[in-house]
């Protein structure tokens, strides 16, 4: 319940403040909310197979969003942003679908 | 295999599920309302450019291609005109020459009157041959028959039969040309004049700004001749 509460305040904060992404940080928020989702997906997923536990969360979380962006951002630098962030996408899309299909078997045993 | 979350698991849940919502909802935002190039990356805006180079450069050629035959039309176009227009005075040259339409400007208008029988077609046969040495362009009959190249002259009980038609006199010779030198050509010694007084009749020449010749001779598609192409 507590965490639906989350997600719902987090919505409302974004909505009333509105505020502008820094043109600094625009080419990373994609990579981050995509990193983000996956680390959440996991979480989810340890969570119904019964061994969630926080840290783990929190660590898999924060180093996700870290290492996309680390990675977004030697790209960059190297000249290969574009590729290696399409790479990063693809890799975590590819968990997401991975940790859904989990998810799935768990909650309709198909 | 449901356990409930310790109240200390769900607030760091809570925490960073509202953070991923707080920062979706703002790039969720961000990409509505920015239309504009800031978030992309400078390789992709090179892309971009880069094809939209590619792109004007090929809209160009294609403005200077279809120039270069708007112009190409253009100018087949003028000459067809003048080609149409030299065909059409060619035309109308031919048309007056060969007698089928009408023609007018200035000339001399003949009357020979002479007793029934003075006037034969040998007298009006020399008359066309004056009148066309002096440079007679239309020559016309009595205002019915047209002397073109086909004309014949026969001597008829009435009077004379011009190309079928039967002419009485007194005869009208209506002809264009230069009225000073068709006169001349009329009234010179030995001439048309002296020759019709001869035989009792009587020559008036008129010259004339404007004569007007409304009669059309007809034009026999040829039987045997071909125009030659060389």
């Amino acid at each position: 319940m507590i965490p639906v509460i989350g997600l719902v305040v987090g919505v409302t904060i974004g909505l009333l403040l509105q505020p502008t992404v820094p043109s600094a940080l625009q080419p990373y928020v994609p990579i981050a909310i995509i990193a983000a989702l996956d680390a959440v997906l996991g979480a989810a997923r340890a969570y119904m197979e019964g061994r969630f536990d926080d840290r783990v969360f929190v660590v898999s979380f924060v180093s996700n969003v870290a290492i996309a962006s680390i990675m977004v951002f030697v790209g960059d630098q190297l000249g290969v942003g574009s590729q290696l962030s399409t790479g990063v996408i693809v890799v975590l899309g590819i968990r997401i679908f991975a940790n859904s299909a989990a998810i799935r078997r768990l909650i309709f045993h198909a | 295999m449901r356990d409930r979350l310790g109240k200390r698991s769900a607030w760091i849940v809570a925490l960073l599920v509202g953070l991923l919502a707080f920062t979706m909802t703002v790039q969720w935002r961000q990409d509505d309302e920015t239309d504009d190039f800031s978030g992309v990356r400078g390789v992709e805006l090179a892309e971009l450019l880069k094809s939209l180079d590619a792109t004007n450069t090929r809209l160009t050629q294609q403005i200077d291609t279809l120039r270069a035959s708007r112009d190409d039309l253009r100018d087949s176009n003028e000459s067809t005109a003048e080609a149409r227009k030299a065909a059409v005075e060619r035309a109308n040259a031919l048309a007056i020459l060969a007698g089928t339409v009408g023609a007018e400007g200035e000339g001399i208008e003949i009357t020979i009157t002479a007793p029934p029988g003075a006037v034969t077609a040998s007298v009006l046969l020399d008359a066309v041959q004056e009148m066309r040495d002096a440079g007679a362009e239309v020559i016309s009959l009595n205002g019915v028959a047209r002397v073109v190249a086909q004309t014949w002259f026969l001597d008829d009980d009435a009077g004379v039969r011009v190309s079928g038609r039967v002419l009485k006199p007194p005869y009208v010779m209506e002809v264009i040309g230069d009225p000073d030198t068709l006169a001349d050509a009329v009234t010179f010694r030995g001439g048309l004049a002296d020759r019709v007084e001869g035989r009792g009749g009587e020559v008036g020449v008129e010259k004339r700004q404007r004569i007007r010749v409304t009669a059309v001779a007809d034009a026999p598609e040829p039987q045997y001749a071909r125009p030659a192409n060389d």
